[in-house]
């Protein structure tokens, strides 16, 4: 425990019992992004399944809608320490991305529209815990959110859930993305607050 | 390297003492902290700070740095009062000299203005937004940078100015520090420019020619930032060279 701050009582609620250690509570969907939106046409949009040397799969924005689609409601906790709970999102599952791909890799690099890079560990994406989604509260994805389609991965701090998500690298060999390299944790559970390098 | 201090090792809490308080305006208060043993930061980022309840039940809240790097464990941080915030009003009026606060830091490696850097530099700020943006502007002083600044601060109107004395002196010295003022409410008598949001206009008559490849760090509200990004590409700047730091409608972040 910190030491006591004089005259600091704090606002609980009952929500707090289910968010993750040292977050709170919001109702807004607030933003957070390294640099300038990305606005990328429909028709130009690609997703690209790739081992660092070959494509593995490849869709248009055509095939990729034409896949199979799930509705979900997830709770996503931000690591600059917002929690939101129960979001509503439409996306197409990893499972279903991942079905034909064969492939021996342990670990996933996440690629965006702006160069944003994320990675996580192969498994963290597949067992339906992990979609591509492109409409949340049932409107199309903002471009300030991610559209027109990001990765969802909401058993991990947000920044893994990669904005203008536009394909994934299958490697043999952890890698730090983009936040990985700038101090901030290899993995991201929040349940163990992992937020930076160095925490548990 | 200061940055380096976060990686490989976890980051501690560590008790600073409150050595000066100072108001800024009727609803933001600079509180310079003395921290022992602090690693030193980079201009740009910010560190969290803990509040503990009695019963052990704490709040952490993300600032960013307000002073430039130093040697003697100096961090100010200005924090802004949110009507319903947790920790801000606390920050800005329970707060007293003397008091030990907790924080953690520094943190982040993205945001950042090294005084290695010796390109043009665009800062573009809405409201609470330019903190971490005047680590840039003492830092670039304290160093004696002969990198080029130039600051487009908007307010809601004239009262609401943060480091205005100092942001004055600087841009007088040497005027290398190029700064405009933009109102979106009220504007001083006579300003030549109704008060409004920044647009294209104002982007392109106040910031860098993209053509000198400046480095541009924008930082505000969310709406702020996605627009003022957006013009600065709009007008020719890369987005790579584009830097944000968004504080979201609750993000309590300032």
């Amino acid at each position: 425990m910190g030491i006591i701050s004089r005259g600091f009582s704090g606002r609980r609620s009952a929500a707090d019992a289910k968010l993750p250690p040292g977050q709170y509570l919001t109702t807004d969907f607030p933003v957070l992004s390294a640099g300038p939106t990305p606005h990328i046409p429909l028709d130009q949009w690609e997703f690209v399944i790739d081992d660092g040397t070959d494509i593995l799969r490849r869709w248009n924005w055509k095939s990729f809608r034409d896949l199979p689609t799930e509705t979900f409601t997830v709770d996503v906790h931000c690591v600059t320490r917002w929690s939101k709970l129960g979001t509503f999102w439409e996306g197409v599952s990893l499972d279903t991305i991942l079905a034909d791909v064969k492939t021996d890799a342990s670990y996933a690099m996440a690629r965006s529209y702006g160069d944003y890079t994320t990675n996580l560990p192969l498994k963290d994406l597949m067992n339906n815990q992990a979609w591509i989604a492109f409409r949340f509260d049932n409107k199309d994805l903002a471009p300030e959110h991610g559209g027109p389609a990001r990765l969802l991965v909401p058993h991990l701090y947000l920044w893994k859930s990669a904005k203008w998500v536009r394909g994934v690298t299958l490697m043999h060999k952890d890698k730090p993305g983009f936040w990985e390299s700038l101090g901030y944790h290899i993995y991201g559970d929040p349940w163990r607050e992992q937020r930076y390098s160095g925490d548990e | 390297m200061a940055g380096a201090a976060l990686f490989g090792r976890r980051m501690m809490w560590r008790v600073g003492t409150v050595v000066a308080l100072q108001d800024e305006t009727a609803t933001a208060r600079t509180i310079t902290l003395k921290v022992p043993d602090w690693p030193g930061h980079i201009a740009g980022q910010h560190v969290d700070v803990r509040l503990t309840a009695s019963d052990g039940y704490s709040a952490v809240r993300s600032y960013s740095i307000a002073s430039a790097p130093n040697s003697e464990g100096r961090v100010e941080l200005t924090v802004e009062r949110l009507p319903n915030g947790e920790v801000s009003p606390y920050l800005t009026q329970e707060v007293a000299i003397g008091d030990p606060l907790e924080v953690r830091g520094p943190i982040g490696g993205w945001f950042v203005w090294r005084s290695e850097q010796t390109e043009p530099v665009q800062l573009i700020a809405g409201g609470s937004g330019i903190v971490p943006l005047m680590a840039m502007i003492r830092s670039r002083a304290a160093v004696g940078s002969a990198a080029t600044f130039r600051l487009l601060y908007s307010v809601r109107e004239p009262g609401a100015v943060w480091y205005r004395d100092e942001l004055q002196a600087l841009s007088d010295q040497n005027r290398s520090v190029a700064l405009t003022y933009a109102y979106t409410r009220v504007a001083p008598k006579g300003w030549p420019r109704a008060p409004s949001r920044i647009d294209a206009a104002l982007i392109a008559q106040t910031t860098w020619p993209s053509n000198l490849c400046p480095t541009c760090y924008v930082c505000g509200p969310t709406s702020f930032v996605e627009r003022a990004a957006g013009l600065l590409t709009t007008i020719g700047n890369s987005p790579d060279k584009i830097r944000t730091e968004r504080f979201g409608p609750t993000g309590d972040r300032k």
